[in-house]
């Protein structure tokens, strides 16, 4: 076999074997902290590989995107709250508003490049944290979002039920979810769009000048990403059930900036590499007085420096290698 | 009519503070093309700089504030030198991640050394002024003067010595500067030891009316951001207008609407510009 199609196959068996194994985990993982971090693991992997879809492989590089997260968590707690609605159609008009509030924001800040969109969409973060924290006869201000409830039991056949009052459920829950993200994002990657966003990212005026309509690609991009970021804000809503307007702040931005950095961007798993090695690393470190953003500050500038494709494109040209030489 | 003079009063010495942080943001990223994100984190350790010169080392208010502004210069050309040279030749967004870097280190690390809460300066300067009915304090004034002082100063830098010369031939033309035998090493050097110590001369300065705690540079940095965008990339007079007309907008809306919506006005203003002209009022096509 090529050496190309080797690794190619090798890399799906090692995808299902992970797949399977994420399954299993609940079998031997009971103790209730280490779910408690697999789940939040899911989620901010969930949050990274969508902001992968914009920034890493369509170039741009949105830092509004914890305002997105944000407003996917404010709109369903709102939804279920103030509403009365049912958690499913919440999750789905959220990540609607969510789409909407993109879809101006993108119209707006997609016309202008490079540092210039990263500071418009980073001025539009700060001012969807206000408008939160301010609006307080809407979102409760400062005081923040209580009690929203866990998502409703789902009824089974012979009178069984899934129950997320415990976190078993809900580890599933959101790693379907996370699949369903990561299977998205994989599609549209190898895809024809996927083609596009990468032209883009590439020279957008050479793009254009191939046909391709670069604010629209640029656009459809941008609102997928806002839809998948709203997902995970939803997920998180009804997992810790507490909103304050801190979850939309830019600090959540930048960090998941870190998690896509560290991980690799542009690369499939690395977000997700990033988001789990971090997210376990800071939980076990939790009670620990720690200046763990300064390390995050350490490990940006090395990255960006030194290792400019992250865990997942060091790995990547490490097995390139690795297969070349075997099929030699 | 006296809440309107007061206003005006208070918006110009904001405007001063946010002139003096633009000035040094526009030279960096006009001139030299690094949107230098961590300005504001710069902006903030001047202040501590400032006040623990003034407090625990027990300085003069003055002397504190030209040792701050050394010592930030230095700090200045130190994160030029390490996280800005090698990303020379890379996009701005490198640049503006690094500096993402930057701002986790210094912020944390002033959020881990000196804790959240907010410290007070001794007052210095309090005497009070009053005319037409309003009140003003002798730092209010004194902020103006300094700035205005500062101002001319960075003019008669540029414009008189051969370093400020060959910091223009830079901003015209990097490579002709180059072929001129111009060192860029040593006009980057000189721009972020500038720029950070007119950053650290801000804070500094306006540390004894607003106080003084890690987050402070924040909203300062985004500020500086919308009004070099606004005033045009590396140009002096549109940093210090920008910065007036900055400050006297926050005040005024701040008096006569309300003070939470402040940086929803000012970035806005900002989000809108930028979808009208993609490369702010005074960039190039």
């Amino acid at each position: 076999m090529e050496p190309f199609a080797q690794s190619q196959s090798m890399r799906r068996y090692a995808f299902l074997l992970i797949i399977v194994f994420a399954f299993t985990i609940p079998l031997f993982v009971t103790s209730r902290f280490y779910l408690h971090v697999l789940i939040m693991c899911c989620i901010w992997g969930m949050a990274a590989t969508s902001m992968n879809l914009i920034m890493g492989y369509t170039g741009q590089v949105n830092l509004a995107h914890g305002a997105f997260f944000g407003i996917g968590a404010y709109a369903s707690g709102l939804l279920i709250l103030k509403l009365g609605f049912n958690f499913w159609f919440a999750m789905l008009v959220a990540c609607l508003i969510t789409v909407l509030v993109g879809f101006f924001m993108g119209v707006l800040a997609l016309r202008t490049k490079g540092s210039y969109f990263a500071i418009g969409t980073m001025c539009f973060n700060v001012i969807v944290t206000v408008i939160i924290d301010s609006w307080d006869t809407l979102t409760e201000g400062a005081r923040g979002l209580l009690g929203i409830p866990r998502p409703p039991s789902i009824p089974l056949l012979f009178g069984k039920e899934i129950s997320f009052s415990s976190l078993v459920p809900n580890y599933y829950l959101v790693l379907v979810f996370l699949l369903f993200t990561l299977f998205v994002v994989h599609r549209i990657v190898h895809s024809m769009m996927g083609k596009s966003f990468a032209a883009v990212r590439g020279n957008e005026e050479l793009a254009e000048s191939l046909g391709i309509n670069a604010m629209g690609t640029k656009l459809m991009s941008f609102l997928i990403s806002t839809f998948l970021a709203g997902l995970a804000g939803v997920l998180y809503a009804a997992y810790i059930g507490f909103l304050s307007p801190e979850i939309s702040d830019y600090h959540v931005t930048f960090e998941l900036l870190v998690f896509c950095l560290i991980g690799g961007l542009g690369t499939l798993v690395g977000p997700l590499i990033g988001a789990f090695i971090l997210t376990i690393v800071s939980e076990l470190l939790h009670g620990l007085a720690f200046p763990r953003l300064v390390i995050y500050g350490f490990l940006l500038i090395i990255i960006i420096i030194f290792l400019r494709e992250g865990i997942a494109g060091g790995v990547r040209k490490l097995w390139l290698k690795v297969a070349q030489e075997g099929g030699r | 009519m006296s809440l309107f003079i007061q206003q005006v009063i208070n918006g110009i010495m904001l405007g001063s503070v946010y002139s003096l942080v633009a000035l040094g943001l526009t030279l960096e990223y006009g001139i030299l093309h690094i949107p230098n994100f961590s300005h504001g984190a710069l902006y903030m350790v001047g202040a501590y700089v400032t006040f623990l010169l003034a407090t625990t080392v027990g300085l003069n208010f003055w002397l504190a504030m030209i040792v701050a502004m050394a010592a930030l210069a230095f700090i200045g050309i130190l994160v030029e030198r390490l996280v800005y040279r090698p990303l020379m030749l890379e996009s701005p967004l490198s640049s503006f991640i690094a500096a993402i870097g930057l701002i986790f280190i210094f912020v944390d690390g002033a959020l881990n050394i000196f804790g959240p809460d907010f410290k007070r300066f001794p007052p210095v300067h309090s005497q009070v002024f009053h005319m037409a009915g309003t009140t003003i304090t002798l730092q209010r004034i004194l902020i103006i003067l300094v700035t205005v002082l500062l101002i001319v100063l960075l003019h008669l830098f540029i414009k008189k010595t051969m370093i400020g010369a060959t910091i223009e031939a830079t901003a015209q033309d990097l490579e002709g500067a180059q072929l001129m035998g111009i060192s860029i090493t040593r006009v980057r050097m000189t721009v972020f030891a500038l720029g950070t110590a007119l950053a650290a001369a801000a804070a500094a300065l306006i540390a004894p009316i607003h106080l003084v705690h890690p987050g402070m540079g924040g909203p300062v940095i985004l500020k500086a951001f919308v009004i070099i965008i606004l005033g045009g990339m590396g140009s002096i007079p549109g940093a210090i207008v920008g910065g007036f007309i900055m400050g006297l907008v926050e005040a005024l809306s701040g008096g006569y609407i309300s003070t939470s919506y402040n940086e929803v006005f000012a970035f806005g203003v900002l989000v809108l510009v930028l979808a009208v002209r993609p490369t702010g009022l005074f960039g190039a096509k």
